[in-house]
């Protein structure tokens, strides 16, 4: 009997096209905000009994970056601009020269390399800002340093891989790298300015 | 020439459809806070989104203005808190997640470039108190 009763077959030859224009549609809004930053890693919270007890560490080990109110910027103890702090940082890292005022460079043995490399590795970055410091300077600053260390990376990738860029590196010379120049960005306790210390 | 049967293309096509719709997330908070990610050079990519909270900061959007005023706001899951109710959220987020995957918990902090750190500052505190350790910075690439 189907054969003599011929309905008539709604033409559904563009449902394909619409739903194929859906999906399109769900494809570009979904993957449109894929989020992207810097990532950094807080450290513990003090326990109550050594709240007193401050991390000594050398002078010469810690460069200071302070950011007032009005969003100037200090390195050490002249006004920086931002290019300014990549390099300051860069020199600060390496010490190349060795200088006195500069980190203590000291041997580490690096396995992948099979020899000892002088670095700073005691080196620390200390960023402080005042409560009233905008986000958007904090975060220029923390990008010039990471800025610091990914060239720091690269040179070394030249130096000791002879690869044209860190990321070309495998990973066992990532990790050496890494070694040579660890990423020392301090997120300590913020301080107050003017108060007690 | 015989035709192709194409009849079962669409349902095809909608299975995919239904597909994509159930694992991608859609955006679920509606946000209340008007914010201008700062940009950067160095970005990297958020390796896990399934375990990663987000906490917005910035002025409420134009239509609260009246209501809320313009001052700095924090805001998560579609309402405004003060700092210090950051530490129950973080701890709620993170006991959802699979045992696995807490390790990996990450918060994204994303602010205004105008934002006074004062307010960051104290999200990270709070954050810390919580050991929530891993966070991120979120900005938006240098073009």
């Amino acid at each position: 009997m189907g054969k003599k009763r011929k309905m008539p077959g709604l033409n559904t030859s563009s449902t394909a096209d619409i739903s194929f224009m859906l999906l399109i549609f769900f494809l570009v809004t979904t993957s449109m905000d894929t989020d992207q930053g810097l990532a950094r890693s807080l450290p513990k919270p003090p326990e109550d009994d050594q709240k007193n007890i401050e991390l000594k560490i050398k002078e010469r080990n810690i460069l200071n970056i302070r950011i007032n109110k009005d969003n100037y910027v200090m390195v050490g103890n002249d006004y920086a601009s931002l290019a300014d702090i990549k390099e300051r940082a860069k020199e600060f890292i390496k010490n190349a020269d060795n200088k006195p005022n500069l980190p203590e460079l000291k041997p580490k043995f690096i396995k992948e390399l099979g020899k000892n490399v002088m670095i700073t590795k005691e080196h620390v970055i200390s960023v402080q800002t005042d409560r009233g410091t905008s986000y958007g300077v904090y975060f220029a600053v923390q990008d010039a340093l990471v800025t610091a260390y990914n060239e720091l990376r690269d040179e070394a990738a030249k130096e000791y891989f002879s690869k044209k860029k860190f990321e070309f590196c495998t990973p066992d010379e990532q990790k050496a790298i890494r070694e040579i120049y660890p990423q020392k960005i301090s997120e300590a306790e913020p301080k107050k300015y003017g108060g007690q210390q | 020439m015989p035709e192709m049967n194409t009849s079962s293309l669409p349902d095809l096509i909608f299975t995919i459809l239904f597909f994509f719709m159930m694992v991608t997330s859609m955006r679920e908070v509606t946000l209340m806070v008007k914010f201008d990610k700062p940009t950067g050079t160095q970005l990297e990519k958020l390796a896990r989104k399934s375990s990663t909270s987000f906490i917005y900061i910035g002025r409420p959007t134009e239509a609260l203005r009246g209501q809320y005023g313009t001052g700095h706001r924090i805001q998560i899951n579609d309402r405004y808190v003060e700092a210090p109710e950051i530490h129950d959220f973080v701890y709620a987020e993170r006991d959802e997640l699979a045992e696995a995957d807490k390790p990996f918990y990450t918060v994204s902090v994303k602010a205004d470039h105008n934002t006074p750190m004062g307010i960051i500052t104290d999200v990270k505190q709070v954050m810390r108190k919580a050991y929530a350790l891993k966070m991120m910075y979120s900005a938006n690439k240098q073009q």
